[in-house]
């Protein structure tokens, strides 16, 4: 017992020694290397994406972003301003794409009649996007690129 | 009793006898110009009256109307935007042409009312009365094709080529042909919305 708990205490030092030296070097805080007396100046707004073309996902369960300027836009209990174009019955008017069908279903996968209250708050999982530089590298890369890579011949 | 009528009738004899009499000691000239600057008097005290209360100053001044409605508009883009042209209350509730300007006001003592005997003074009694108080904005812009939208936005005035393309479809479907007007889609833009349940469009 008391070795393992002396284990632990030396692995948490080795852990916050290790963080400590990462953090020095690398991490760019709000701060932006500013010292504690001195205010940072913010960043401009950048603009919301608003072209109306359908990004492509990067992967199939991707919830699709949101090409379009969103502001304004209530989504509460009383009123849900995307539905207003994109449910099943407004689409014929909005031309625009309907909710997913997976979207009707409850939890136990029972479909509904309408948008199930589980999916009802569409800014949970669908956002806009704004054309800003990323702050951390992504290496992701899509199955797609991936799978056709791996056939290519060598 | 009857000596009460007597008398007040024995006052608007005498007023009406006074009345018609020719002046005995003015002037024509001076009952004329008289006449004039009391009437320009009038009328302009009248309209600035009127005026007084057609400014956002005017209608906060009841809390239902500051802690409200007034606190929600504060968030749109017809309060706060990048050009800085700004619409109070008035320019969207109030008519801006005289003769229907006067039939609003006459049908806001309605309002004066409310505000005496506290139909809305709780939150919790506006928001229950908010899907009629809307219902009832609603159908007067609808009923005058949206004439205070209109005094600023006019599908003239729109280049549709700087629209977003998703605006513009929509105008050209729908406005530009008449088939709806400002209204019927753009619902709930300076102002939180009701429960919209049974709203055409809505759902």
């Amino acid at each position: 017992m008391r070795i393992s708990s002396f284990c632990a205490v030396i692995a948490a030092v080795g852990v916050l020694l290790a963080g400590g030296a990462s953090l020095s070097e690398e991490l760019i805080t709000l701060r932006n290397g500013l010292s504690i007396d001195q205010e940072a100046a913010a960043p401009p707004l950048p603009k919301v994406e608003n072209h109306d073309k359908r990004r492509v996902r990067n992967f199939a369960e991707q919830p699709p972003t949101i090409p379009h300027t969103i502001r304004g836009y209530e989504v509460t209990r009383n009123a849900n301003k995307c539905l207003s174009c994109h449910s099943r019955i407004q689409t014929g008017e909005s031309q625009a794409p309907m909710v997913s069908v997976t979207h009707f279903m409850d939890r136990d996968n029972q479909v509904l009649a309408t948008v199930s209250p589980r999916r009802y708050f569409c800014n949970q999982c669908h956002v806009v996007q704004e054309d800003v530089k990323p702050l951390v590298n992504n290496d992701f890369v899509d199955v797609e690129l991936m799978l056709r890579n791996s056939e290519a011949p060598q | 009793m009857m000596g009460l009528i007597r008398k007040a009738w024995g006052l608007v004899v005498w007023i009406w006898s006074t009345a018609s009499r020719p002046a005995r000691h003015l002037s024509i000239g001076f009952l004329a110009l008289g006449g004039f600057f009391a009437g320009v008097m009038f009328w302009g005290g009248f309209n600035t009256a009127l005026e007084a209360t057609n400014t956002e100053a005017f209608c906060i001044s009841c809390h239902e109307m500051e802690n409200n409605v007034f606190q929600e508009l504060k968030t749109t883009v017809h309060y706060s935007n990048r050009s800085g042209v700004r619409a109070s209350c008035p320019d969207c509730h109030v008519p801006h042409d005289w003769t229907d300007k006067i039939a609003r006001k006459m049908q806001a003592s309605k309002e004066v009312w409310g505000t005496l005997f506290g139909t809305i003074d709780t939150r919790e009694k506006f928001l229950a009365n908010r899907r009629k108080l809307a219902g009832h904005e609603w159908e007067r812009l609808k009923a005058n094709n949206s004439l205070e939208c209109r005094n600023c936005h006019s599908p003239e005035g729109m280049d549709i080529t700087v629209q977003s393309v998703r605006a513009s479809t929509a105008h050209q479907t729908y406005l530009f042909t008449g088939e709806k007007t400002c209204i019927d889609c753009h619902k709930g833009i300076a102002h939180e919305l009701p429960d919209m349940t049974g709203v055409p469009g809505w759902q």
